[in-house]
């Protein structure tokens, strides 16, 4: 079935799948928000106005896809940068086992468009570093799903980045609400973001779950669990026979099994138990559990939020719920505070603290990325000297990697920096950069000392 | 390329499809889930939505009843119909369309009111794993609770009413052995120490060592070391309070290393024995949960028909007064801890063995049990009590009440009632709202707001004014609610259904499973405020 979207206009009878949304948004309630005038043009500007970008089309994407088509929207964008994998099929319901391997948000809006008549999904096969300010300044609301920590910081930098203040206010067109889900086997969070209002996803760094890392000496020496034997597989054997002459594809079956192969004569050798094929896959892929149910909970949440934020029928979330149905069922709604020194959504400006000149630029980056209010990947730092740029270090550039790697020994001193630098930060959790001031202990601070 | 030939296991396409799901709940709970059989009564937006999350990680089958036709409206919640469909079944609708999410799982479809089937074959419904109502009216609902009640199969009752949500779960008996809690304490039985455990600690000599050696013993042997020493210091008492629990963490700090200028040496394992005080000399208890599950009548009183967990609660109760010594079997799992590899492995093996030896105890006990009550041998596998002893101290009876009962107005729940209605947070109000709404379709055949809503209020107070009344509370219909119910006329908000929908397809994935603790037994959710809470009548 496939009904081109101009003779959509002309199908009245198909109105009254609306009377659901009308009996809500013409009537007024006790429970409205304050500003909340009951009109029929609410679902007017719903349907006919209200562009809503949909980031990610896998777990919470369908859902998501699906719950706003039926609560109205029509003009939907929806960007993925994957394509369908077997795997997916237990929980992203709008892909079969034909669909494998195309792209997951080209299926998704063709599915969608075909079986509402009138929604106009738009789907971007990219990822969402390929489309600049212009592209993102169109939408009204942006709903995310993503299972990226990074691609959600890059996304909440951008819509930062789209504020613009007069004399200090926030005007407010420039504001566009973000609201993101995020789900792990049967725990989730749905939350709104007011961008320059409400908590930031920066701001809340620490609510992610620290990643599990083991020590490179437990690895290398004493491994206990099964898990040291396949990071050790991974992050040194691997190296050192180079079996396909290429880095590690989680997704290719004969680099899994060559590492479960491995793996399993290394526990051997230290008698190490409960090394299973899942669980090597498992880690190699750094895989995440994920059920239907939790996706359709988390998605149905964050689709109820848009809803409110584009008709302002009632108070959106203020501004965090976290969802476990490990015991019962169980959920939590509380404001999350806003971070007056974060790195992303606050105006102040942003001082770096160091002990000394004698710090290596080395030892600096390092802090960045440890650091957990910061948590950078691989931040490339440049400072003006003198009135002039001077790139310190830029990994991703490999030309400029290599002129400046050895900086890296060097000390802050030995570069020329004061306190009081202008240090001018890139990272790829955001698509801006961010500028520090050094700061260093006088001399004679150091002397009291 | 330097590949060896491929020696790994061979991956079925059922295990790649089902990899997410398989690491939560296990092929043990897979296999539970695609043998199972699960009835909805109702193909409404929220009935579907139900369904599809359990379609999509592959019940065996489902059968749809209902007897209604497609309208145009029904198009606006319920993604499982289309636009070609109105004027037809719904029930061969969304069975189709369903279908079409996974091949590996069957369906079909009753084209009949549930009312008539209800009445025409009383035990259609008595035959199926699990049964889903949504929208049921009284006159229905109570029937198949009763009938259900009494064939001992769940029945979960929802409902989704404009930006309310609510999930009943009705069941007599339901018992978990993996209950999958998010958090919990290792089992080291430092405070009562098996003999393997003490001769292993007993025989390393932590001051004959060498620096890097005594750097990497597991935190367990001079962990238990300290102990045994503070207790034959302290009359054999474990440090008790926050003052004796600092002293004995000074105790275990004394034992670190010294360089030649008298600073402690980084020894991380004792850094972790200290943070590991505690929980560590915590004395090992039985939870009270797990207690009344072994003083359960039936787990004392065991007879022909008892089920194989109550026939494992009571070999479990009868190692805990015997070999046990009043403790549970030793899980037999042991934290990763800084040490090298031969001592962590070395003693990991100690507490596996013991926890096997644990293990065989109980089985033989449920065998001679089996064997007694004339049961087949195989009734109980050793793989079974071998998991059963493992998660004994996290093992869940939930007993259920039935939902005939609680619509009854002699059922005693006013002051349950009365008391949640005085605490403006509780979402208790919806609760009687939605019994109001009942109560006022039964009495008028349309939902109030239908049509008209400032006269619906009037009715819908009264009505709940009466139900108020028949349970004997004190409390008033609150006008801000009824108005808002009233606003609702009915309507179902997808996305209400879709949140709905899926707590109530994990809930029947945890009966049908037998893992994870289901909800106990009302479930509210208010869309207003994204608040949910938990109502056990």
């Amino acid at each position: 079935m496939d009904i081109g979207n101009e003779t959509l206009g002309n199908q009245d009878h198909l109105q009254r799948r609306w009377s659901h949304l009308r009996k809500l948004l013409e009537r007024s309630g006790p429970f409205c928000h304050p500003d909340f005038e009951p009109s029929a043009e609410i679902l007017n500007f719903v349907m006919s106005s209200c562009k809503v970008l949909v980031i990610g089309a896998g777990g919470l994407g369908c859902e998501l896809l699906k719950n706003l088509a039926l609560m109205g929207f029509r003009e939907i964008h929806v960007i993925d940068m994957d394509t369908i994998d077997l795997s997916n099929l237990n929980r992203q319901f709008l892909f079969r086992i034909k669909d494998i391997g195309k792209p997951k948000a080209d299926v998704a809006a063709e599915f969608i468009n075909a079986r509402i008549p009138g929604c106009k999904v738009t789907p971007h096969y990219s990822k969402i570093q390929d489309f600049d300010e212009e592209f993102y300044r169109q939408f009204h609301i942006i709903v995310s799903g993503l299972d990226s920590i990074v691609a959600r910081r890059w996304m909440n930098g951008m819509i930062l980045s789209l504020l613009s203040y007069n004399e200090g206010e926030l005007d407010q067109s420039t504001l566009i609400p973000m609201v993101d889900g995020g789900t792990e086997g049967f725990k989730g969070n749905a939350r709104v973001i007011l961008p320059g209002i409400s908590a930031c996803i920066e701001c809340t760094l620490d609510l992610f779950p620290p990643q599990v890392t083991y020590p490179l000496c437990t690895i290398a020496n004493t491994p206990r669990l099964p898990e040291h034997c396949i990071e050790y597989v991974k992050l040194i054997q691997w190296g050192k026979e180079n079996p396909f002459d290429c880095p590690i594809d989680g997704d290719d079956p004969n680099h899994i099994n060559w590492i479960y192969e491995k793996a399993q004569e290394r526990a051997r050798q230290f008698n190490i138990g409960g090394l299973t094929f899942r669980l090597v896959h498992g880690v190699v892929k750094n895989i995440i559990p994920a059920v239907a149910s939790t996706n359709a909970v988390i998605a149905a949440s964050c689709a109820t939020e848009v809803f409110k934020l584009a008709s302002s029928c009632c108070l959106p979330l203020n501004n965090y719920m976290v969802f476990n149905d490990v015991d019962g069922i169980y959920t939590y709604t509380y404001e999350a505070e806003k971070n007056p020194d974060c790195l992303a959504c606050s105006n102040n400006v942003k001082t770096l603290d160091v002990k000394d000149g004698n710090m290596k630029l080395q030892e600096l980056i390092d802090s960045l990325c440890e650091n957990p209010s910061y948590q950078m990947k691989s931040p490339g730092i440049t400072t003006v000297i003198d009135g002039k740029n001077k790139t310190l270090y830029l990994p991703l550039i490999k030309s400029i990697e290599e002129r400046t790697r050895e900086n890296l020994k060097k000390t802050l001193n030995e570069l020329g920096l004061k306190n009081g630098s202008q240090l001018i930060v890139a990272d790829v959790t955001n698509p801006n950069t961010i500028i520090f001031s050094l700061r260093m202990p006088k001399e004679n601070d150091m002397v009291v000392e | 390329m330097a590949s060896p030939a491929p020696k790994s296991p061979e991956q079925s396409e059922k295990s790649k499809k089902y990899d997410r799901q398989l690491r939560l709940w296990g092929d043990h709970g897979q296999a539970a889930l695609e043998t199972c059989h699960v009835c909805l009564i109702n193909a409404t937006g929220l009935g579907t939505e139900v369904l599809k999350s359990l379609v999509l990680p592959a019940i065996g089958a489902f059968t749809i009843v209902d007897g209604k036709k497609i309208t145009e409206e029904d198009l606006g919640t319920n993604f499982f119909l289309d636009v070609d469909s109105v004027g037809k079944p719904r029930a061969q609708i969304a069975t189709q369309l369903l279908l079409e999410l996974n091949p590996d799982v069957k369906g079909d479809y009753v084209d009949e009111c549930p009312e008539q089937l209800l009445e025409n074959n009383p035990n259609f419904f008595t035959h199926f794993t699990v049964v889903i109502a949504i929208a049921l009216s009284e006159r229905v609902l109570i029937p198949l609770s009763k009938s259900l009640w009494a064939a001992n199969v769940p029945l979960i009752v929802a409902k989704s009413c404009g930006l309310i949500g609510y999930a009943r779960i009705q069941l007599r008996e339901h018992t978990v052995v993996e209950s999958h809690p998010d958090t919990q304490n290792p089992d080291l039985r430092l405070d009562r120490p098996f003999p393997a455990l003490l001769r292993h600690v007993e025989s390393i000599d932590l001051d004959g060592m060498d620096l890097k050696d005594h750097a990497h013993v597991p935190y367990v042997v001079p962990l238990l070391k300290c102990l045994q020493a503070w207790r034959s210091q302290h009359g054999g008492n474990l440090p008790a309070n926050y003052k004796e629990k600092e002293n004995f963490r000074m105790e275990i700090r004394k034992c670190i290393r010294l360089n030649e200028d008298g600073v402690p040496e980084a020894e991380e394992n004792f850094e972790e024995a200290i943070r590991a005080v505690n929980f560590a000399t915590l004395p090992t208890g039985i939870s009270k949960d797990v207690q009344d599950i072994l003083k359960d009548d039936s787990c004392i009183n065991l007879t022909s028909k008892s089920k194989p967990f109550w026939i494992m609660a009571r070999a479990l109760q009868d190692f805990v007064a015997n070999e046990g010594e009043g403790l549970l079997p030793l899980r037999g799992s042991l934290p990763d801890m800084t040490a090298d590899t031969t001592g962590y492995i070395a003693l990991q093996q100690i507490y596996q063995q013991e926890s096997l030896r644990c293990a065989e105890i109980v089985h033989r006990r449920a065998q001679h049990l089996v064997h007694h009550l004339g049961l087949a041998d195989d009734l109980i596998t050793e793989a079974d009590t071998r998991l059963f002893c493992k998660h004994a101290s996290d093992l869940a009876v939930v007993r259920g009440t039935s939902i005939a009962d609680e619509y009854d107005p002699k059922t005693p729940n006013a002051s349950y009632i009365t008391q949640q209605l005085d605490d403006p947070t509780s979402l208790m109000v919806y609760y009687v709202m939605l019994r109001g709404v009942d109560k006022f379709y039964a009495e008028y055949n349309t939902y109030p707001g239908e049509f008209n809503v400032e006269a619906d209020i009037v009715k819908l107070k009264g009505c709940i004014s009466k139900l108020l009344g028949e349970w004997g509370c004190t409390s008033v219909a609150k006008d801000d609610y009824v108005h808002e119910i009233c606003r609702y006329g009915g309507s179902e908000w997808h996305s209400v259904s879709a949140f709905i929908g899926g707590c109530v397809a994990q809930e029947a994935i945890k009966l049908i499973t037998g893992q994870y603790k289901p909800v106990n037994n009302t479930f509210i959710y208010d869309a207003i405020t994204s608040n949910t809470e938990t109502f056990t009548f």
